[in-house]
């Protein structure tokens, strides 16, 4: 389902769930109803960007300038995308 | 990723309570015959913990690692200051969930806990017909359940509903889950009776057969095929029925901390059955020494407390042997392998209350409603026909 994410896609955490950095395990989490989600460093690095203002694209210019040395990180990021949207922890907003 | 505590020396453990479940009180003003709380709740309706008591609670549990917190009881909303504990909840970043029966939800309440920042509700719904839900409860509480219903869609909230299955109303679960569809449910837990506290004393009047069980479980697979994701179902398998015991609050103090209205912690429901046993208070040493040092934390931590059929299965890592407290309460012996499983040299006890469920004879015996009266009762050691099969109260 690589296909399904367009550059020009905007997304935002889907209601009723949470995101958020937590101290006591040093690692973003997903909170929902009856459950959590702990996120690894690169899963974390991009949900913290999905505000619901920046664009796919956008949020893989931003990646690509915190990582230049990461290679082909423009496909994580995408995998990551889709990932999450198969979960339903994300919500696209056009 | 969760650490792994098996094998390692009992006192050592990288364990967070990620989950914080605050039974802030025993107080109900249902009476349902599947309750698992104690059957002795009535000796902790006067000592309940204050206001500041669980906000220092929650504070402490947050230092630990704890996220997802639920409030639940008895009937949580008895006491008139969920709204700080809620308040409290949300600034210090937990995921808070309200766990009711519904009874007190005003939109004058559900108000103010949208404003102070909780979370989700969780709804328990009975049945689809007013006089069962009236007859297991035990109260008239049907049309004001889907009243509140709609008040928490109409807040906005997530709509997640918990409906206790047994054999009055396992006959109904398309119709239970058509009903939880058209009140727009977002997620739906059927979650089979367990048997603790008040549902194992009437165990022969709630259980149903494996057949209804199986067939029950086929209509919840068709329907979950045609709501697709819009409605998350769960169905929860009753353990009897089950070759293999479940991996009780996933290990004993692995990720679960309970906080019951009177301040003990447990690291689960029902663990005060258990003999020989001096469960922490919040008020004595405070939740940081409970969850890391507390004898009753590490004693079943990891897996060298196991005999016997289990020290030595390949599968004890799936299940950890299972339920201390159904050890306990149906075979004395709080370490030796949870009846359920098939390996169980006492499972027999398991396969007894299978064929007992289908006696005409004790199904017939009347429902012990949990009400004070009769919890009274049980305290001063009446109604001993109905307890004296397990090895603690219920
Ligand atoms: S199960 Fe019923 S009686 Fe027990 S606490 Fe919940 S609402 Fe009250
Ligand atoms: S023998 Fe013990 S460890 Fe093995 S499956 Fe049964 S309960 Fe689990």
């Amino acid at each position: 389902m690589q296909n399904t994410i367009q550059h020009t896609d905007i997304y935002a955490i889907a209601l009723h769930h949470r995101f958020q950095w937590e101290e006591a395990q040093q690692c973003y989490v997903i909170l929902f109803p009856e459950g959590m989600v702990k996120l690894n460093g690169g899963a974390g690095e991009v949900l913290k960007l999905v505000d619901g203002q920046r664009s796919v694209g956008e949020v893989v210019a931003a990646l690509q300038a915190t990582f230049p040395d990461v290679p082909d990180i423009e496909k994580d990021i995408l995998a990551m995308f889709d990932l999450a949207l198969g979960k339903a922890w994300l919500r696209k907003l056009n | 990723m969760a650490q792994q505590n098996n094998g390692v020396a009992a006192n050592v453990t990288h364990t967070q309570p990620l989950w914080l479940l605050a039974e802030v009180t025993y107080r109900c003003p249902l009476h349902c015959a599947f309750c698992y709380n104690p059957t002795d709740y009535d000796k902790h309706t006067q000592n309940e913990l204050s206001t500041e008591q669980w906000i220092q609670a929650l504070r402490d549990a947050r230092k630990l690692g704890a996220l997802q917190l639920g409030i639940s009881g008895g009937e949580p909303l008895l006491r008139d200051d969920i709204e700080d504990i809620v308040v409290e909840a949300k600034k210090l970043g937990y995921y808070s969930n309200l766990i009711t029966s519904g009874v007190g939800l005003t939109e004058k309440r559900i108000q103010a806990f949208k404003e102070g920042g909780l979370d989700h509700i969780q709804l328990s719904m009975h049945d689809i017909t007013e006089e069962i839900n009236n007859f297991i409860t035990n109260t008239r509480t049907f049309e004001l359940k889907k009243k509140v219903a709609a008040m928490i869609k109409n807040h906005g909230y997530p709509m997640v509903l918990n409906v206790v299955i047994h054999r009055y109303n396992i006959g109904h679960i398309k119709e239970i889950l058509e009903m939880a569809e058209a009140l727009g449910a977002d997620y739906v837990e059927l979650a089979n009776t367990q048997y603790y506290g008040w549902s194992l004393v009437n165990r022969s009047q709630l259980m149903p057969s494996k057949e209804q069980i199986d067939h029950a479980e086929k209509i919840t697979n068709e329907f979950r095929a045609k709501v697709g994701n819009k409605m998350k179902i769960f169905f929860v398998v009753p353990d009897y029925f089950a070759e293999r015991p479940k991996k009780c609050m996933n290990g004993w103090g692995e990720v679960f901390m309970i906080v019951t209205a009177n301040g003990d912690v447990l690291p689960c429901h029902s663990a005060r059955v258990l003999p020989n046993m001096q469960f922490p208070n919040v008020r004595d040493k405070g939740l940081e020494w409970a969850w890391k040092d507390s004898p009753a934390f590490n004693k079943y931590r990891g897996d060298s407390w196991m005999k016997a059929p289990c020290r030595t299965c390949p599968e004890k890592d799936n299940d950890l042997a299972g339920c201390r407290c159904q050890a306990f309460l149906l075979t004395g012996d709080a370490e030796s392998a949870d009846p359920v499983c098939s390996l169980s040299p006492n499972h027999h006890i398991i396969e007894k209350a299978i064929e007992d469920a289908k006696n005409p004879q004790l199904q017939a015996q009347p429902i012990v409603f949990r009400t004070d009266k009769n919890s009274k009762k049980i305290i001063a050691g009446e109604l001993q026909e109905r307890v004296a099969d397990f090895h603690a109260l219920p």
